[in-house]
């Protein structure tokens, strides 16, 4: 993965749009939060292989980034992305990662159902 | 340590055998005790990905697989189970037929003792729904045909609640094995080893006593 180039990421989204896609989003802050501070309120949230019809996407701010894809019915978003790639798949995989390289958040599109 | 016929080992997540138990696993096979090692699964969902990151989520299980097997053969472990369960999804999973699984691993190799985790002090759900599995399977068997059952805890509470662990393993002789092995899960540990670079060099007394000392507690049947 590299750091986020917007243009190449919109490009990505518009190809995905009006068709069946396959969605993985999925935030966390580890498994470990609460053991390391009791007080931490440990949240988050996975969906693997949500199959979808966006009418269009859209990537949004300026580092970290935010990601809206617009269904008929509904919407998925999400933020704190900052690191992308379209793999050999030809699946875009977006990922927000802290500033230790940690994983928070991520959504990726595929064609196919992921493995 | 006392001489085992067969050990069988049950964690869920590649890693989960270098930081607790690789000392232990190491001194057992260097002794001629097959030990088996059954992960339950590839760790797919962990948040290491390298800094700067080498892996994707959709890269990581492959890279975690290879971890797993090169760390089972720096302890040299010749009987590596995966599961193909997948991370964080352990608790969600049938409890009868996560059981099974378990129960087939026994039946199979009649472990004279399982290493695995103390359940309720474990902290990560996956941990513990597989200490869990572990703990209906054998209580399943007719007393006299169970296995000793050696537990790790770390939850904050668990010398608390527990009491301090009753076996302590001194793995230095095979602490090299033990290194190697938390090495070989290198997308996971790789930041955690660089802090601990100078530390080693220096021989640092805490680090090495939690390196050296592994401990284990003899899980306690609740009372009937």
């Amino acid at each position: 993965m590299k750091p986020i180039e917007r243009d190449e990421v919109q490009r990505a989204i518009d190809t995905f749009a009006k068709r069946d896609v396959f969605l993985h989003l999925e935030t966390t802050n580890g498994a470990y939060a609460s053991h390391h501070d009791e007080s931490f309120f440990s949240a988050g949230a996975y969906i693997r292989n949500a199959k979808v019809q966006y009418e269009h996407g859209k990537i949004v701010g300026d580092d970290p980034y935010r990601v809206g894809l617009k269904l008929e019915i509904g919407w998925v978003y999400a933020e704190g992305l900052n690191h992308f790639e379209i793999d050999e798949q030809g699946r875009l995989l977006l990922a927000g990662l802290d500033s230790t390289g940690k994983l928070a958040v991520a959504l990726q599109i595929s064609l196919q159902p992921f493995e | 340590m006392e001489k085992e016929k067969q050990v069988l080992v049950v964690f869920p997540h590649p890693d989960d055998e270098a930081f607790g138990v690789s000392g232990t696993i190491a001194s057992y096979i260097e002794s001629g005790t097959p030990v088996t090692y059954a992960c339950l699964t590839l760790g797919e969902m962990g948040r290491n990905l390298g800094n700067p990151p080498f892996a994707t989520r959709e890269s990581l299980p492959k890279i975690r697989k290879k971890e797993l097997q090169d760390a089972a053969d720096s302890l040299g472990i010749t009987d590596l189970r995966m599961l193909g369960l997948r991370d964080k999804t352990v608790e969600f999973e049938d409890d009868g037929e996560l059981t099974d699984r378990i129960s087939s691993l026994i039946q199979e190799l009649t472990p004279s003792l399982i290493i695995t985790f103390y359940p309720g002090y474990s902290v990560h759900p996956d941990h513990e729904a597989t200490a869990r599995a572990v703990v209906r399977a054998v209580e399943a068997l007719p007393v006299n045909q169970q296995p000793k059952l050696q537990c790790v805890a770390f939850s904050n509470n668990c010398v608390a609640e527990l009491g301090e662990p009753d076996i302590i393993h001194d793995i230095t002789p095979v602490q090299d094995k033990k290194i190697a092995a938390m090495k070989a899960h290198r997308s996971q540990t790789e930041a955690m080893l660089a802090t601990w670079a100078e530390k080693l060099e220096v021989e640092d007394p805490e680090l090495l006593g939690w390196i050296q000392k592994e401990r284990l507690w003899t899980y306690q049947w609740p009372e009937k």
